[in-house]
């Protein structure tokens, strides 16, 4: 199974926002890092691969199995960390583990309790009384605890001071090192992604902008500075989007190589990162993969 | 085996390990059947993701450095240390050509092109 996720020509209509026809394949064994701006649909997507919302046409399957017959078995298989707390807020660790145990098959009490020491976890303090960096580890320890192979998370790292975000990092690292498990985690602090994500997926009004390896992007998008002279119908054809100023402009392109070629020492070369890269496909005139 | 990665260099990632794992293999500092740590322990130890080092990896093993195999790891392969003796002697070969050839130009003498090779290899 190379693919843990599938979607195969999804589309879901919703009130002020459409899916339209989106295909998507998450590859097994590696981090994918979600991006977009705020209501481009990532949540969406994910709530249709969790099956928390159906599609109206298309079909979603995840670890090669559809959930019309094997829902259950896909559910005892994901690990859901969600940015808000899920938890009844009274409850401290001790009573969540007792009560999430019985609803998954794997469930490993030794597990749970090496990582909530692992953690730092105090097991009854009321979740409540948590910090937001404590409630992501207390999420992503139970759904670790249930031996999850896909660990689906939105926003995980949103809100958290940097102490933490780098904690979290570090655990997602020490998760991928057996190479059973997937990781997609939604985000726009992009700074995560640069360190840890293998795959990066844009998503933009709903659809798929980009789906690629990260070296990739590193290695052939670039920030592209130069004269407005060197601009005519031919040479823009080699730029995603082009910012005109009265002093020069600045585009995108995602063929670094073919821009050294073309404008050589005509124009500066840098780096794109991965905000960049995001501000700069927004908009963007035409559909690029 | 030690690994510098330097986030701010403008050589992509990959490479930096490329070159690092190559200078080992070629000091003697890593022999032939040495075991590389696995592909995801090294992205957990340098905090990169796994498939830079996969593209490493990938690399030192199309260029004959390492082999895997699937299951147990990579290792650092034979042979590749004469291979690559033999294409840096050709590299050395064609550079001294190119010094013959300059000195030869300027009249310079055989005994003194031999000094200030001296000169220089022993600085």
């Amino acid at each position: 199974m190379e693919n843990v996720i599938e979607l195969r020509g999804v589309s879901k209509a919703l009130k002020a926002f459409t899916i339209d026809n989106m295909d998507l394949q998450i590859k097994q064994g590696f981090v994918t890092g979600f991006i977009g701006a705020n209501g481009a649909g990532k949540s969406t997507t994910m709530k249709l691969i969790m099956n928390l919302l159906q599609p109206d046409n298309g079909e979603v399957s995840v670890f090669g199995l559809d959930y019309a017959s094997h829902e259950k078995e896909i559910k005892d298989r994901i690990g859901f960390v969600y940015d808000s707390n899920i938890f009844y807020e009274s409850l401290n660790l001790k009573d969540i583990s007792r009560i999430v145990a019985p609803a998954y098959k794997r469930w490993n009490h030794q597990q749970f309790k090496a990582y909530v020491n692992q953690f730092e976890l105090p097991l009854n303090k009321p979740i409540k009384k948590f910090s937001k960096g404590m409630q992501m580890k207390a999420s992503i320890a139970i759904a670790l605890s249930h031996d999850a192979e896909l660990i689906i998370m939105d926003e995980p790292t949103a809100g958290l001071d940097p102490t933490s975000r780098r904690e979290l990092l570090d655990i997602f690292q020490e998760v991928m090192v057996d190479g059973k498990r997937t990781i997609l985690f939604s985000t726009h602090i992009t700074s995560d992604l640069d360190r840890i994500a293998d795959y990066i997926v844009l998503i933009d009004e709903g659809k798929i902008l980009f789906d690629k390896p990260i070296y990739e992007l590193q290695e052939q998008y670039a920030l592209v500075k130069g004269s407005t002279e060197l601009l005519d119908p031919d040479t823009e054809a080699y730029f995603i989007k082009i910012d005109r100023s009265p002093n020069g402009f600045q585009a995108l392109t995602k063929d670094a190589t073919k821009v050294k070629e073309v404008f050589g020492n005509h124009v500066v070369i840098e780096e794109a990162s991965l905000e960049e890269i995001m501000f700069y496909m927004k908009g963007a005139d035409s559909h690029y993969d | 085996m030690q690994i510098i990665i330097s986030n701010s260099s403008k050589e992509p990632i990959y490479e930096q390990i490329l070159k690092q794992i190559q200078t080992a293999i070629l000091s003697g500092e890593l022999a032939e059947g040495d075991a590389l740590p696995s592909i995801r322990q090294l992205a957990k130890d340098l905090k990169i993701s796994v498939i830079t080092t996969k593209r490493a990896y990938e690399e030192l093993e199309k260029a004959g450095f390492i082999y895997s195999i699937v299951g147990k790891g990579s290792f650092i392969a034979e042979q590749n240390l004469d291979v690559i003796r033999e294409k840096k002697l050709r590299v050395i070969e064609e550079q001294l050509s190119a010094v013959i050839s300059n000195s030869k130009e300027i009249g310079l003498p055989y005994e003194e092109l031999q000094e200030l090779l001296k000169l220089l290899y022993e600085e």
